[in-house]
């Protein structure tokens, strides 16, 4: 069963039931799901976490879903990889990467929206919507098609062709917007108030945050439920990062970590869309929003809903921030993809690219337990890549045009 | 000069139930202000004790965040709409 409380404000701490509402009405500051901790401290146990799917419902104690309601893909527990000629390229020490490309789409996506229409069933609505930069497009469209629901699925028309087709071919809707995600997202939050449809980041926000927590499950039980020193987490809207760290302290609150949950967070940003980073960089506590500019487009947020709640978090956690240029991302992909053999997108890139400057910094440090979180697969932002990444030589199908294009030493 | 302000639905409960109400003003402000007083109860949902928007509440007038405008210094034109939006989270 579920444990929930209801619903709480994270700005003023109003206490509502836990319905379909996302916004205090008081204040307008997000809300988030209340818990009975006690009750989830005697109710889960790492045993019966064990004996749970290899997926993200083996956390379902800690979930504001009934395990048994769920719409699952088959979501989560993904590869935690030790990166060691990461590590090494960098000049650090214990390096993990949280491999989240493995998911149904492949992003990290699929655990919010798991949660949030396994939630939006509960509730009984028929049409399941969203805003998106890419990522939600394609997951939400798919877990709708799995569960025979309509969809409305809203984008920026300029996104890469890539997220278009991977989310189209699921059917559904799918509604270009001539704008970018903050003017998709202000017309979302104005079509939720006049439909009665689940939209998983707005009316839907609370729940759907709430499957991002898993991330940080994941890895400490893979670490032997550990919590790591320091995790490297990019940030859109700013809620996974917040997120995360959540999933780490509640792991602490109901017994089932060794340890402290006192992991630093670090965030992630692209230059051309960096309202959290330069907030946290100016040591100003407003953050302005941007009109984004940058390749990685699965984090060009300009007005971060929770931009202050992962300011906050990294802040109180002493990790650090950094905003990197195109340039470094798609370094940061080569890089990942050489040393590691693993494909981001480029929000991978972004993710890459901090952690070596933060590694640089010496905010990131050598003697420390590091986790950088990969949120989503190459294949769907290829045109970041597609100049730098070609063949070695394109020859005729002959020994002689290879022995010409190679000169092989070692037999 | 009369704008059209969009209320959301959080906020409806003080508009009588109204998605739209026309208010008079030369600014964002001012409008704003307006609304407090044909429809008491505004102004303390929108503005926090130091008189500054909420953090959580947008503006926008004519689909422009206010905050890429001149903030609620914003003269306003008649005829334009003028939302206040909740921010919604990440996708």
């Amino acid at each position: 069963m579920a444990f929930v409380d209801g619903l709480r404000c994270r700005e003023c701490g109003r206490e509502y039931a836990a319905d379909p509402i996302y916004t205090c009405e008081w204040c307008f500051g997000p809300l988030e799901v209340a818990y009975d901790y006690e009750a989830i401290t005697k109710a889960t146990s790492r045993e019966k976490i064990a004996a749970g799917p290899a997926s993200l419902w083996r956390y379902a104690d800690l979930l504001p879903v009934e395990r048994n309601a769920a719409v699952d893909l088959g979501t989560g527990f993904t590869p935690l990889v030790r990166a060691d000629r990461l590590a090494a390229e960098l000049g650090l020490g214990e390096v993990w990467v949280k491999n989240d490309t493995r998911n149904p789409t492949n992003s990290f996506k699929d655990r919010v929206v798991t949660i949030a229409m396994s939630k939006a069933l509960e509730f009984g609505f028929k049409v399941l919507a969203c805003a998106s930069t890419g990522n939600l497009a394609n997951s939400v469209a798919a877990h709708a098609a799995h569960a025979g629901l309509r969809s409305y699925v809203f984008v920026p028309s300029n996104l890469e062709q890539g997220k278009i087709v991977t989310t189209a071919v699921y059917g559904g809707n799918l509604v270009a917007i001539e704008g970018n995600y903050d003017d998709v997202n202000r017309l979302c939050a104005e079509l939720a108030g006049m439909y009665p449809w689940a939209f998983v980041n707005v009316n839907m926000r609370p729940y759907y945050a709430e499957g991002s927590k898993t991330l940080a499950f994941e890895t400490a039980e893979q670490l032997g439920w550990q919590a790591p020193d320091h995790v490297v987490v990019p940030a859109a809207s700013g809620s996974l990062l917040t997120k995360v760290l959540k999933g780490f302290h509640e792991l602490h609150q109901v017994g089932l970590l060794d340890g402290d949950a006192d992991v630093r967070v670090s965030g992630a940003q692209a230059l051309g869309c960096s309202p959290i980073a330069t907030a946290y960089l100016d040591e100003s506590d407003t953050i302005r929003p941007v009109k984004p500019d940058t390749i990685a487009k699965s984090l060009a947020i300009g007005n971060p809903a929770d931009g202050y709640f992962a300011l906050e978090a990294v802040r109180t956690t002493g990790g650090g921030f950094a905003a990197v240029s195109d340039g470094e991302i798609v370094e940061g992909m080569r890089l990942l993809a050489r040393t590691e053999g693993i494909f981001a997108e480029t929000a991978g890139g972004v993710t890459i690219a901090t952690l070596q400057r933060l590694a640089a910094e010496g905010v990131v440090r050598a003697d420390e337990r590091v986790v950088v979180y990969i949120t989503g697969h190459g294949l769907k932002t290829l045109d970041a890549v597609v100049s730098v990444a070609g063949p070695t030589a394109t020859i005729k199908p002959t020994l002689d045009a290879f022995h010409e294009a190679f000169d092989i030493e070692e037999q | 000069m009369a704008v059209t302000v969009r209320i959301p639905t959080q906020l409806r409960t003080l508009s009588g139930g109204a998605s739209e109400v026309p208010i008079d003003g030369s600014t964002v402000a001012e409008v704003l202000k307006a609304l407090d007083v044909t429809h008491p109860g505004f102004g303390e949902r929108l503005f926090d004790d130091s008189g500054e928007l909420r953090r959580f509440v947008n503006v926008f007038l004519a689909e422009e965040d206010i905050r890429f405008l001149q903030g609620v210094d914003t003269p306003v034109v008649d005829g334009q709409t003028l939302s206040i939006v909740p921010a919604v989270a990440g996708g």
